[in-house]
């Protein structure tokens, strides 16, 4: 019979198809024989056996391959004692077969041996499993999958991101994978042409992720040879003297192995103290070894005889570090990209000063309305009144504790903060006045001795706290609807309390002044305080007045402490940390005016945070040099921002 | 006016020079006297150091009971006049230390060697190894002492003349002066300022070169030099009062107006007042520390100042034996009261913990004293004086 080339020609064809495709006939039916050739991997998972197992299993073109490796990673798969089959375990402890999904009875967990691959395995599946889930029918795995490409980017996800990017239907999601192609084409992208545009996209861009990128395609490596290297991407060079001082620069060269290590004053002595020799060194006796110039000299005669090792003095130190060039190259080969990254990064750079300036301003802010709220009691008290009570902390602290009990029997934040606020008011607001009616009335003609009494009752009001709330702080627990935060970008944002309690400065703010100006008893404490026997004798009853406000002024701050209890913590101490800034408050914006309190606690609150900035680490430092300014502030306006003018200054 | 017509005419001075002088002796004898001692040393040491806290008592009460002007930050001046003294003994008992342990290395150590071990020793609780430029005279008993008086009389005159130039008056200046000392504490809780942080000076009792001296021996000096102090301090203070200058001062505390419409320059009195309590608060402060061994930041929180301020209001302010009583009764009632001496009161329902109490007892102290005694427990001296 005389051949068939065709035929022949096809046969061929087949076996190097079968070749080829070693699991075409597997795949159609069972994942399980396949998944017995990596037996030992997938029983026992380790990091270093981990990725060809997995590598092999998804390039066998199994539709369940990639489903197994989720479950296997989850450690939902188990091995049968019995035969070494692998087997899936669902949460509920049943088990089925891999190919087909029948249930397996009549097994107990002592039957199985469970699998338990780490953190570092899962990792590896995870990463295997990407670019598959990038076109996985489920959002929320295609989003996980997003989540890891951002966490680790790497140069092999550009293609499959791009072929998933056609396909997406989700607007969300599809937004998020071009953002995520443009971050990876301008770190790995093969094109230049490509990289450039995505970088100058990246210009001003002030997400964390896009920095990251900049900052790793402008990242540098410090360098010293004798001269510039050709050919490498050269960041700056670097000028003895200016950039780096002629000491790290000798150190670099000591680092690099291009010179000899400058002895310390330790080396030294050291050397000397192996070569003594009867009671001197080097000739010199040992007692006249105490100055460094001594040391050096028994040095240099030793050196002389040959018994040290010579020494890079400061001469050689100077010739070394002239002889060289100390530079920084960009890990980046390509200088185009890196100077197109660079600017980018100093657009960015731009962009994120003017964004932290609005920070400052927002953090400034809440400060300020922090110092309003404690000070605006006082401002009442002592500003209007003219009474120093330094007890007012005492107070705040007072309102803070009635939140917490209230927490204690009302457990719905919500519900509790809302009967905490009036009733704090309450309970200071009693405070306040029974403490002006037995106190504070018998001493309005000795105003320093309104001091010593308050701080009597100040100190006796933190010990009955400590006596019955303990000494550890206690939580006042924000509502959830408080316990956000106002984010507008990756740099400005702003806890919901800090807005919250901002809120609660304005509204006291309206009320005070409403009160103040707008209705009869604001009308009568304007003239209680400005000439009481005036007043008195226009019928208004002086003591009935003064006892009002100093009420309000006391459950004013109640109100405050619960607010200010909502994000510092509750101790006895609390009021004490407030009562000399508070003070200071009023007296820098002028004793008499709620506008005053306002300017004070501006400017208080911006200026310390306005130090903080030079200095982020400091804060203790920022403190001080506010109090340093105020004293000076005060010294060219001794009455503060908002001076009375005329007889209601009084004197 | 010599000075035994000045003294003639001071009876209430004398009698409080006689009743200190017999205090000394009788605490002498009665912690040496009987061989093993009936005192104990810490209560010598609580007795020593409440003798400091009379000697500032007595020149706050100059400068509020007399001058009107209620300073709530003298114990900036205590704390400052202690650091300067605590520079010092630290300093020296370290260079004694890391000496003598450099000294057994083979060869003799360089100025350099010494300094920065000394550094390492001092610093190396707030991790830094290297002495500040504040350090630059702590090897210098003398120049440390010269300190113990310049840096508070300095910084009084700065604060003063800036306050007084600008008229800063009653109220504010209270506050003004309550911002210096709580800028201060702040300043030295800082890891960086130079003088340990919070952590402050310690083994301030162990005074260079004197390791061979018992610490009961030691207490027993410095009980000494405090009644010496005080009573010294009292002296000058009472001469003074009594003197023309005394009245002015005492003028510018009724009415300041007043007195510069009568042409005197009212800013200067009590610039010189405020400084001269403040080399004296410090002097007391470097008594101070070295009886209780450590200084730290807390010592000098606003509080300290208030404090002060309530001893001299409720041992009466304006009478200076006053002070002394105020400061002596209430630091030792505090710590009878707080050291555990005063017995529990069991009222069946709750047993009342004195260490618990206490401060509450003192803070109602204050308000009925200040209510019902306005001048204070020599107030009621005075009143028993003139009836008799």
């Amino acid at each position: 019979m005389r051949p068939d080339p065709l035929r022949a020609c096809f046969h061929v064809l087949a076996l190097l198809l079968a070749l080829l495709l070693p699991d075409a006939g597997h795949a159609q039916t069972s994942l399980q024989p396949l998944l017995q050739e990596h037996r030992a991997a997938i029983a026992t998972p380790a990091r270093g056996t981990a990725g060809a197992m997995v590598a092999a299993l998804l390039s066998s073109g199994h539709p369940e391959a990639a489903e197994f490796l989720r479950r296997w990673q989850d450690r939902g798969v188990v091995e049968r004692r019995a035969d070494g089959m692998f087997l899936y375990s669902d949460d509920a402890g049943g088990l089925r077969e891999i190919d087909g999904g029948m249930a397996v009875t009549g097994l107990t967990s002592r039957d199985v041996s469970p699998i338990r691959p780490n953190a570092g395995v899962r990792a590896v599946v995870a990463a295997a499993l990407v670019p598959l889930a990038l076109s996985d029918p489920d959002p929320e795995r295609r989003r996980a999958a997003l989540d890891a490409i951002a966490r680790s980017p790497e140069a092999g996800q550009i293609a499959p991101l791009m072929a998933s990017l056609d396909v997406e239907t989700d607007a969300g999601l599809r937004a998020r994978k071009a953002r995520l192609l443009t971050l990876l084409t301008a770190q790995f992208g093969p094109d230049r042409a490509d990289r450039l545009a995505a970088i100058e996209g990246l210009a001003g861009d002030i997400a964390i992720e896009a920095r990251a990128v900049l900052n790793q395609i402008t990242g540098r490596v410090p360098g010293v040879a004798a001269s510039l290297p050709e050919g490498a991407n050269i960041a700056r060079v670097l000028e003895v003297g200016e950039d780096l001082t002629g000491i790290e620069a000798h150190d670099r060269l000591v680092a690099a192995n291009l010179a000899p290590p400058r002895p310390t004053p330790k080396d030294l002595r050291d050397a000397l103290a192996a070569q003594i020799e009867g009671g001197s060194v080097g000739g010199i006796p040992l007692h006249r070894l105490d100055t460094q110039a001594m040391r050096l000299r028994a040095y240099e005669a030793l050196e002389a005889a040959g018994r040290v090792p010579p020494r890079s003095g400061p001469a050689e130190v100077t010739d070394a570090v002239a002889a060289h060039v100390f530079f920084e190259t960009y890990t980046e080969p390509d200088a185009e990209i890196t100077a197109a990254a660079e600017q980018a990064l100093s657009a960015t750079t731009r962009q994120i000063a003017l964004y932290q300036g609005a920070d400052l301003i927002l953090d400034g802010l809440s400060l300020a309305s922090i110092f309003f709220l404690a000070a605006i009691g006082l401002a009442i008290t002592f500003g209007v009144m003219g009474v120093i009570n330094m007890a007012h902390g005492e107070f705040i602290m007072m309102g803070a504790y009635t939140g917490y009990v209230v927490q204690i029997f009302v457990p719905d934040y919500t519900v509790s903060l809302i009967v905490a606020l009036p009733l704090a008011f309450a309970v200071t607001f009693g405070a306040g006045v029974a403490m002006e009616r037995l106190v504070i009335r018998h001493l309005y003609t000795r105003p320093l001795e309104t001091l010593l009494a308050t701080f009597g009752i100040s100190i006796a009001l933190q010990q009955l706290a400590k006596n019955i709330f303990g000494t550890q702080a206690r939580p006042l627990t924000a509502p959830d609807w408080l316990g956000g935060a106002l984010t507008f970008n990756d740099i400005v944002g702003i806890s919901s309390i800090r807005v919250a309690i901002f809120v609660l400065a304005l509204i006291f703010l309206a009320l005070l002044l409403y009160i103040l100006k707008r209705t009869r008893l604001g009308l009568e404490v304007r003239a209680v305080t400005q000439n009481p026997g005036m007043a008195a004798s226009m019928g208004i009853n002086p003591d009935r007045i003064n006892m009002l406000t100093f009420g309000l002024g006391s459950g004013i701050a109640g109100i405050a402490g619960v607010a200010i209890g909502l994000y510092a913590q509750v101790t006895s101490e609390m009021g004490a940390n407030y009562i000399v800034q508070s003070f200071m408050t009023v007296v820098v914006g002028g004793v008499g005016n709620v506008w005053g309190t306002l300017a004070g606690a501006s400017m208080i609150g911006f200026l310390q945070k306005g130090i903080e900035w030079f200095n982020p680490s400091n804060t203790l430092a920022a403190q001080t040099y506010m109090i340093l300014f105020i004293i000076l502030f005060i010294q060219f306006r001794p009455k503060g921002i908002v001076a009375l003018k005329g007889r209601a200054a009084g004197d | 006016m010599p000075a035994g017509g000045f003294l003639a005419s001071q009876p209430a001075t004398l009698w409080f020079l006689g009743c200190l002088a017999l205090f000394t002796l009788g605490v002498t004898v009665l912690a040496e006297g009987f061989g093993s001692g009936t005192l104990s040393t810490s209560m010598v040491k609580i007795l020593g150091m409440t003798l400091c806290l009379c000697l500032i008592a007595v020149a706050m009460d100059v400068v509020w009971g007399y001058c009107g002007i209620l300073s709530l930050g003298h114990f900036a001046f205590f704390g400052i006049g202690g650091y300067a003294i605590g520079m010092w003994l630290m300093y020296a008992r370290t260079e004694g230390i890391v000496t003598e342990a450099l000294l057994s290395a083979p060869i003799p150590p360089t100025e350099t060697e010494i300094t920065d071990a000394i550094a390492g020793q001092i610093f190396g609780v707030v991790g830094s190894s290297e002495l500040p430029a504040l350090w630059g005279f702590a090897h210098s008993l003398p120049l440390q002492l010269a300190m113990v008086v310049l840096v508070p009389g300095l910084l009084a005159l700065v604060f003063g003349w800036l306050a007084f130039r600008s008229r800063v008056t009653g109220v504010y200046l209270s506050i003004l002066t309550q911002a210096m000392t709580l800028a201060l504490s702040l300043y030295l809780f800082q890891n960086d300022s130079g003088l340990r942080g919070n952590n402050g000076l310690s083994g301030l009792q162990n005074i260079p070169g004197l390791d061979h001296v018992p610490q009961a021996t030691l207490s027993l000096w410095f009980f000494w030099a405090s009644a010496a102090a005080l009573g010294l301090g009292y002296l000058f203070f009472a001469w003074l009062v009594s003197d023309k200058f005394g009245s002015v001062i005492r003028a510018i505390r009724d009415n300041e107006a007043r007195v510069r419409f009568l042409g005197y320059e009212v800013e200067h009195y009590k610039l010189v007042v405020f400084t001269l309590t403040a080399v004296v608060a410090g002097i007391a402060g470097a008594l101070y520390y070295p009886q209780a061994g450590i200084v730290n930041p807390a010592e000098i929180a606003p509080i300290a100042s208030i404090y002060l301020a309530v001893w001299v209001a409720i041992g009466g302010r304006g009478r200076l034996y006053g002070a002394v009583i105020g400061a002596a009764v209430v630091s030792l009632a505090s710590s009878w009261f707080t050291g555990g001496g005063a017995p529990a009161i069991d009222l069946g329902f709750y047993t009342i913990n004195w260490t618990d109490w206490w401060l509450v007892l003192l803070g109602f102290g204050f308000v009925a004293v200040t209510l019902f005694l306005p001048r204070g427990i020599g107030g009621v001296f005075d009143r028993l004086v003139r009836k008799s």
